[in-house]
């Protein structure tokens, strides 16, 4: 039997025809260049410190057997079955211990089922945003949330950060400028601990003033605290939920990053009339989350102490982190900044003002080493000179060498720059380190090396 | 009809673009009723062909190793004739400084312009002579890598302040840079396919940036940030002499099978002048020699088994 015709690709013309009747709010939904250039970084062979993957090799493949075979045995009939919107009772019950873990009661009808905390941001958005409505966020933020404001047609203003978080005196004159402009934001989205892409976390101050701040205007804050758990060092920080008692903050979190991103759970914690019109959305969105997914997480939670595995991450990932930060220091030039995360996924680097990440990225791609160029995290053309660089997705010496070659390059820039506004020739970075990943020179070898090997500049072969 | 290779992807900076390029033209191949064979180009690619045997390649790389006469050169080894420019045409065209060069050469029109390559500055001091190329060229600059499609890496100078970091992004994309006179106007594409043997030049498409002042690598590829004007609104002789002037540039690079020319009509003089030739242009939904062509009334089908049959086969 012959396949079926293809229907033809569309030409401009048919492009025009369907364009006339696409909603206004696809055409901010952009088929970006950076994200062709982003494809890019997928290659096999390029060490990629662009994605957030977390690792999930380490979860036991018997584990996830027994857990399914418990499902089945147990739960067959439902967890192949639709769900209540609001999500399954017993998984609500993980939720709470989960929530519990970060110093939170919760009561089950507080809390929605998500795909994801993905899908809270964009239930939050469906809910509360008009096209034009203003949302705050910090700057930079959430590369994942701005293509979720765009469709929404959002107007985001962003507020700076430092190494507290969120400036929330610059919050606070930010929400008079757009007062005294006859407008008021629909919510402030904060990532308080271990931001992506910043790293940095709100210090416990800030939390207070922006609780405050949020309760003397009205206004709702949305809280994506994915990463709460994974903290390496320091001591963990109330949630603003915690410290505003729910009233006027959304809690997002999700599965993703202490079980598994494959499970797509997450959930959110709201005000009783947010929550019954985000159900709504939900409804309307996939009637319901995954039943399947949320019988396995409710099995994972009653086959043993989930923290374990929580702790195991939280190991591997420490290590990693100090890894990049050592690679770092050895290998950037002292004009490059970064943050010291302390937990979390990610690292922000910022370069010098002169060097366009984005175009870095073109050169960095020719060494076969990727990261996210900071643009990605504004929504008005900041950032083109901070990158995001994740820990979690690539191994121990992968992050050694990619930041290896990755300093290169940015060293080949910064000393181009030198040449060409006839500043003092630049020093030669601190140690040039063997082409081979293993074992990083000590600070005490690398001056012989420095004499040994050749010019910084030069391409090595691979 | 014949067993077709389309050859697309690869690891240039515009392998998605090219993706999309060669996913319509093996549609319309397919259409056409010949043998398609895609390939994503890597290291396995002499080996498939070998493999294979396709009569032709239709090559619908674009950038590096696609467009710049190396997988040319490939088909040429391998006695695989394949579509569009061969092997010196698509070196001088893809290169903007030679390109530049030649047309300089030729007598025909392009922004006045200056080129080095990194070692330049990191040996030869050239960083010294910048005040006197921007004395010459004027303010703003276009900085350009020499060799990189779809307007990646090109930067304005506006002040001398603005130059080292152009040069530096520019550089990131290429060794080669050239820093150009810019010429403010309005953006024009003269696309060109072979008929009967020889070259015909298509309605002309105005390219005009829905926001911003120039047409960057973003508004280049997404539904709504540029407008198309196919064919543009120009009075009749200023058609026709863009169309000479890319013509005889396309003839003079030795080009062959299709391409596209780039050429700015100069507000303040009224000149055209020629940006570069592209031997491989895009052939996506957004693409300007498909609308061409469309405005032309030959059909995206239609085009393709032109270019197709613009093959020579040798003897």
């Amino acid at each position: 039997m012959s396949p079926a015709p293809r229907r033809p690709r569309s030409t401009a013309r048919d492009i025009e025809r369907y364009g006339a009747l696409f909603a206004q709010r696809t055409k901010v939904m952009k088929s970006s260049a950076m994200r062709d250039l982003m494809a890019l970084t997928e290659r096999d062979d390029v060490i990629s410190l662009a994605g957030g993957l977390p690792d999930t090799s380490t979860f036991p493949p018997d584990s996830y057997a027994s857990l399914m075979s418990a499902v089945a045995a147990q739960s067959c009939a439902r967890a192949l079955q639709y769900g209540p919107t609001e999500g399954l009772s017993l998984v609500k019950g993980c939720i709470g211990e989960v929530m519990a873990a970060e110093g939170m009661a919760i009561d089950p009808d507080e809390v929605l089922v998500t795909s994801g905390g993905q899908q809270v941001i964009d239930l939050v958005c469906k809910t509360l945003i008009d096209p034009g409505d203003v949302i705050v966020t910090e700057a930079p933020t959430y590369p994942g949330a701005v293509p979720t404001f765009c469709a929404y047609e959002a107007d985001v203003v962003q507020v700076t950060m430092d190494g507290d978080g969120m400036r929330t005196d610059e919050l606070e004159a930010t929400l008079g400028e757009l007062e005294r402009a006859g407008r008021r934001p629909k919510f402030i989205y904060t990532v308080p601990n271990f931001h992506n892409p910043a790293g940095v976390t709100l210090s416990l101050e800030r939390r207070r003033e922006l609780v405050r701040i949020a309760a003397e205007r009205e206004l709702l804050v949305l809280e994506d605290n994915p990463y709460g758990l994974l903290r390496y060092e320091g001591t963990p920080l109330p949630t603003l939920r915690a410290l505003d008692g729910g009233e006027f903050v959304i809690y997002a979190s999700t599965f993703s990053k202490i079980l598994s991103p494959g499970v797509r759970l997450g959930w959110a914690a709201a005000p009783a009339p947010v929550l019954a019109k985000m159900n709504l959305g939900k409804q309307g969105a996939d009637l319901c989350s995954s039943s399947l997914s949320q019988y396995f997480v409710s099995a994972y939670f009653a086959s043993g102490p989930w923290q374990n595995y929580v702790r195991s991450l939280i190991e591997i990932y420490r290590r990693r982190r100090d890894v990049l930060l050592d690679a770092l220091a050895e290998h950037f030039p002292r004009e490059a900044r970064w943050t010291h995360p302390q937990g979390g996924l990610f690292i922000w680097a910022t370069l010098p003002d002169y060097i366009d990440t984005t175009d870095l990225l073109a050169r960095a791609l020719e060494e076969n080493v990727a990261f996210v160029p900071g643009r990605a995290a504004y929504m008005d053309g900041r950032g083109g000179s901070s990158m995001r660089l994740n820990f979690s997705g690539v191994g121990e010496p992968e992050i050694r060498e990619g930041i290896r070659r990755l300093g290169e390059v940015v060293c080949e820039q910064v000393a181009l720059y030198g040449t060409l506004t006839g500043a003092a020739p630049v020093p030669k970075p601190r140690q040039r380190a063997a082409p081979s990943p293993g074992p990083a020179p000590t600070a005490a070898s690398a001056p012989e090396l420095a004499k040994v090997l050749p010019l910084a500049a030069q391409r090595r072969a691979r | 009809m014949s067993r077709v290779a389309v050859l697309k992807g690869g690891r240039s900076l515009e392998r998605q673009v090219s993706l999309k390029s060669g996913a319509r033209v093996q549609d319309a191949l397919e259409r056409l009723g010949h043998e398609v064979l895609a390939i994503d180009v890597g290291p396995d690619l002499v080996a498939r062909l070998h493999a294979e045997r396709p009569e032709l390649a239709f090559v619908a790389l674009h950038g590096r190793d696609g467009e710049d006469g190396t997988v040319q050169e490939l088909l040429e080894v391998l006695g695989i004739p394949h579509t569009g420019s061969r092997v010196s045409a698509c070196i001088r065209a893809s290169d903007k400084v030679l390109a530049k060069h030649a047309m300089r050469d030729a007598g025909l029109p392009t922004p006045e312009f200056f080129a080095f390559s990194e070692t330049a500055f990191r040996e030869l001091g050239a960083a010294q002579a910048l005040p006197a190329i921007e004395e010459r060229l004027r303010f703003p600059i276009v900085v350009k890598p020499a060799r990189q499609g779809s307007a990646l890496g090109i930067k304005f100078a506006r002040t001398a302040a603005d130059v080292p970091g152009a040069l530096v992004a520019a550089i990131s994309y290429d060794r080669k840079v050239l820093l150009e006179r810019y010429v403010s106007g309005r953006d024009l594409a003269v696309s060109i396919v072979e008929e009967d043997g020889a070259p015909r030049a298509l309605p002309l498409v105005e390219a005009v940036p829905e926001q911003e002042d120039f047409y960057d690598f973003e508004a280049r590829y997404e539904i709504g940030r540029t407008r198309f004007e196919c064919p543009a609104a120009l009075p009749a002789e200023v058609t026709e002499r863009a169309q000479e002037i890319a013509l005889a540039v396309y003839g003079l690079l030795g080009c062959s099978g299709f391409g596209r020319v780039d050429l700015m009509l100069d507000a303040d003089t009224g000149e055209l002048q020629v940006l570069e030739c592209n031997p491989i242009p895009g052939l996506t939904e957004t693409s300007l020699l498909p609308q061409a062509a469309e405005a032309a009334g030959i059909e995206f089908d239609t085009l393709i088994e032109r270019i197709l049959s613009a093959v020579a086969v040798p003897a």
